[in-house]
């Protein structure tokens, strides 16, 4: 395996890489159509040149600059040269509105700003009046700016020929200067978005990064061979690991797109190594390939349905190396000679060898069709405030339901409420100028608070059930993870939304309402006539379908021995769908959970009463801004609890 | 309009000369005069009918008017090709789109340049040295364009299957990739959502503002015009009734009444 970089901070990573690997690429960007690449040693001069120029506009130790743009080189190199002169970069995200911008400007006290065009300069001289401590504004791309005749305004053309002329001056300085810093400095300050109050920016030391980086490097066998696509923002903490942190330690080329809306296509032809996504964008792959192979000749799409059928079988055991009888194995090397491996390569999934996905439930659909045609996707569990990293899966242990196992030094605990706490060296140093934040969130002795509740299962593997506020407790005391539960049921094509009660209660009941386009469907193969959702949704066929979805997923949940005691036990299928208008949702589709409590409080109260039926009358909001009342009965119906889990002996 | 870019206009780079243009008996245009000033985002409106596009032909050679010259460039001339006008620094754009369908959005852009390419038949036949390098060449202009109007997305689509706002784009890229010193834009917006015509407004500003090309074009969306124009003429059944700025041309009784009709 090639070597690692050993320096503590970046700039030393630099000067490390440009010596160990200097001829080898070191970032790409496509421009004019063309992959452009940038050596390591030409990383490290361009790098040089941009402190300097910013060290004579004045950039000084201590000071910090905001970095707001897509993912481009020059940005990326630009919070290294801050960090040269021991500046601390602040990158923001480059979608914020002016607005939200200017609260981190302010906050971080920034004097400086390095970004991309002209869209972004106009927001912050738009915001500018409101923040005096800004002093210079450095931007990439001159379009548009011609005419913009601010003098705190300069093109990265100006300062690099400034840098050049500051270097013949001051020969000596670049490297006094990067010389100075230490690991435990300020690496950068990341603001983390916050869904409540104001964003809070988590300041991470060279230390946190570079180690948690050479953790993680050596626990996934990292190397300069490897490839990433940069694409997700720069101010998100896991593109500052994959795409400084790790690509520093490893000496790994890095790929900036072209612009956004060519992500795809950028991934296709450079052919990541390792590759990282949250679950929507899988799911957007998945649903494009799906739709395609619907509109491809039928021989394609025959040839395509037969071989995921393989492929579902066995992908997922010869991706783990496990044994698999000759035919089969035979017929997935057919499938992947015929489907699977021109589909990977039309995805640009060909050379995949590391692909995580994070940020919260994924589909089995999505994660079972790309661990089945062999992309190896696995889960981590990770947070602004470690570095990234907590738990990662191991190859060998992927699965659905978890995020893995602890990653080498870091601790991990539950406190009594079911709280995740861990103590990693990727803890970050604090929250800037909060002390009562950083107080609230991390034990004076370094343990840092999730607010996620999650639960061990027997082989040490973390699962997240829900934000530790949620999480509640059945009457006997078992836990109660709502949203956990909801998550499961989701999964259903069926279902559309589920809202599940249970704490404080007897048992867990749940109230779902049905996707109409699924069931639909669904209802037609078996010539149901319905005339509306709200009579689809209480024929007794269809009450059948959803009694055996949530029983599966009580079967599941009896898996868990901490979880078994919150099955659901009693159900009803809603007369409509929850819905924004009527306040049961929030914008983005999260259940408001105490409004919906309320407002049902009837169907609440007969789902624990034991009745069979429940009669509602309700307002609704139709699209036209009229609201009427809709008068149904809802059956309510019981589902079958199962066994919690023998013991392991007996099951094996 | 900012005041940095009114100062940018320079002289009169076409001058239009009491054109008339007929088609047998019908009479297109009638005694049109005006004169476009290099730098300058100029209008032509009026309601259907009234000659816009007939004038654009024949600013562009397409059409041959009986009475009048146009002044291109201190060269007046009764007659001009559409080839010769290509060659001396006209582009344009059409109102129903006409690019090639099955080739590819560069491959359309690249026919932009064949009026800017040097070669000979031996090379080019060959596609070796200067050959490859002139090809080289053209495609690092064609690729500005495209990164301009940015349509990275779309360089290998065949244009047939874009969304109609992408073909008009194509199209200005296509103009733009003869480097015109004039672009003839006709209805660049006709048929599109207002999101789309926002693009294609700040599209047309930054061509101008960017290359400094003098833009003449027909529109039928008054706001637009109104918004991203210098100066406007009006035409109305082939007559001139007013020249002038945005604002000026919008007071103009005769423009309101062509319009909006009159009552008796």
């Amino acid at each position: 395996m090639a070597e690692l970089a050993t320096g503590e901070t970046f700039p030393a990573l630099l000067e490390i890489n440009a010596r160990l690997r200097g001829s080898r690429p070191a970032i790409r960007e496509k421009d004019l159509g063309i992959w452009q690449t940038w050596t390591w040693r030409q990383v490290r001069d361009e790098v040089r040149v941009m402190a300097s120029g910013l060290a004579a506009l004045g950039l000084a130790r201590g000071d910090k600059v905001v970095i707001i743009g897509d993912n481009r080189p020059q940005l990326y190199w630009a919070m290294v040269a801050a960090q040269a002169l021991g500046a601390v970069p602040v990158p923001v995200y480059q979608d914020a509105a002016a607005s939200e911008m200017q609260f981190v400007l302010d906050h971080a006290e920034a004097r400086f700003a390095v970004v991309e065009d002209q869209e972004q300069v106009d927001k912050l001289l738009e915001i500018r009046p409101r923040c005096p401590r800004l002093e210079a504004i450095v931007y990439r791309d001159p379009r548009g700016l011609r005419h913009y005749t601010q003098p705190f305004l300069h093109s990265l053309a100006a300062i690099d020929a400034m840098g050049r002329e500051h270097q013949k001056e001051h020969p000596e300085f670049y490297d006094e200067e990067a010389g100075k810093a230490k690991g435990s400095d300020a690496a950068i300050i990341l603001y983390t978005s916050g869904t409540t109050g104001q964003p809070k920016g988590v300041v991470l030391s060279f230390d946190n990064i570079v180690k948690i980086a050479r953790m993680s490097a050596e626990l996934e066998g990292l190397s300069e061979k490897d490839e990433t696509l940069s694409y997700l923002p720069m101010a998100w903490v896991g593109d500052n690991m994959f795409s400084l942190g790790q690509t520093y330690v490893t000496g790994f080329c890095i790929n900036c797109p072209e612009s956004s809306a060519t992500v795809m296509q950028d991934l296709r032809e450079i052919g990541p190594t390792y590759f990282f996504a949250p679950p929507p964008i899988f799911q957007n792959i998945l649903t494009q390939v799906l739709i395609r192979i619907e509109d491809a000749s039928w021989i394609k799409r025959r040839l395509f349905h037969y071989f995921m059928k393989v492929a579902r079988r066995v992908g997922s055991d010869i991706l783990t190396k496990k044994p698999v009888p000759v035919g089969q194995r035979f017929l997935y090397w057919l499938g992947n000679l015929l489907v699977f491996g021109p589909l990977k390569n039309t995805l640009g999934f060909s050379r995949m060898r590391l692909v995580y996905t994070a940020g919260e439930a994924i589909g089995p659909d999505i994660f079972n069709f790309f661990r089945s045609i062999g992309v190896p996707m696995k889960q981590l569990y990770g947070q602004t405030e470690a570095t990234v990293f907590v738990t990662v899966q191991p190859n060998d242990q992927v699965r659905l339901d978890t995020v893995g196992v602890p990653c080498p030094g870091v601790e991990l605990k539950l406190d009594q409420t079911g709280e995740v706490l861990y103590r990693s060296p990727g803890v970050f140093k604090e929250y800037y100028k909060n002390p009562q934040a950083t107080a609230e969130t991390k034990t004076a002795d370094g343990w840092v608070h999730t607010g996620d509740a999650g639960i061990l299962d027997r082989d040490g593997h973390l699962k997240i059930v829900d934000r530790a506020k949620d999480v509640g407790r059945l009457e006997n005391g078992a836990l109660f993870a709502p949203k956990y539960l909801e998550n499961k049921l989701k999964f259903f094509p069926a279902i559309k939304e589920a809202v599940t009660f249970g704490a404080d209660r007897e048992f867990a009941t749940a109230m779902i309402s049905i996707n109409l386009e699924a069931v639909g469907s669904w209802a037609e193969k078996r010539n149901l006539a319905y005339t509306s959702y709200s009579e689809l949704a209480q024929k007794p066929e269809v009450y059948d379908l959803i009694k055996a979805a949530v029983e599966q997923v009580n079967r599941d949940i009896a898996q868990d021995k901490d979880l078994a005691g919150s099955q659901i036990k009693r159900f009803l299928l809603l007369h409509k769908e929850l819905d924004a208008d009527d306040g049961e949702l929030t914008r983005t589709r999260k259940v408001r959970r105490r409004f919906v409590a309320e407002k049902y409080a009837d169907i609440i109260a007969a789902l624990y009463g034991g009745k069979d039926s429940v009669h509602v009358e309700a307002k609704v909001s139709f699209e036209d801004g009229r609201s009427g009342t809709l008068k149904a009965d809802l059956k309510i119906a019981d589902a079958a609890v199962s066994e919690a889990q023998a013991p392991r002996a007996l099951a094996a | 309009m900012s005041e940095a870019h009114r100062r940018r206009i320079g002289d009169v780079v076409l001058k239009v000369d009491n054109i008339s243009l007929r088609f047998g008996g019908v009479r297109a245009i009638t005694g049109v005069s005006f004169e476009i000033r290099k730098g300058e985002i100029f209008s032509i409106i009026g309601p259907n009918g009234a000659g816009k596009t007939s004038m654009l032909n024949v600013i562009n050679g397409f059409y041959h008017p009986q009475e009048g010259t146009i002044t291109w460039k201190g060269m007046p001339r009764k007659q001009m090709r559409p080839h010769e006008a290509a060659a001396t620094g006209i582009a344009r754009t059409f109102q129903n789109v006409a690019l090639f369908k099955g080739m590819s959005t560069l491959d359309n852009l690249m026919t932009g340049r064949l009026l800017k390419q040097k070669g000979n038949f031996i090379t080019d036949a060959l596609y070796w040295g200067p050959a490859q390098r002139e090809d080289i060449r053209q495609r690092e202009v064609v690729e500005k364009i495209i990164d301009f109007l940015e349509i990275q997305a779309i360089r290998k689509v065949p244009v047939g299957r874009l969304p109609y706002g992408l073909q008009k784009r194509v199209e200005l890229g296509r103009a733009l990739a003869m480097e015109p010193e004039l672009l003839l834009l006709d209805e660049p917006m006709a048929g599109m959502n207002v999101e789309e015509k926002e693009d294609m407004s700040r599209f047309i500003l930054d061509v101008n503002d960017e290359f400094g090309t003098t833009i003449a074009l027909i529109e039928h969306d008054m706001g637009v015009v109104m918004d991203i124009s210098d100066r406007v003429v009006v035409l109305d059944y082939g007559r001139k009734i007013a020249e002038g700025t945005p604002d000026v041309v919008r007071a103009n009784p005769d423009v309101i009444k062509a319009y909006l009709g009159v009552s008796h």
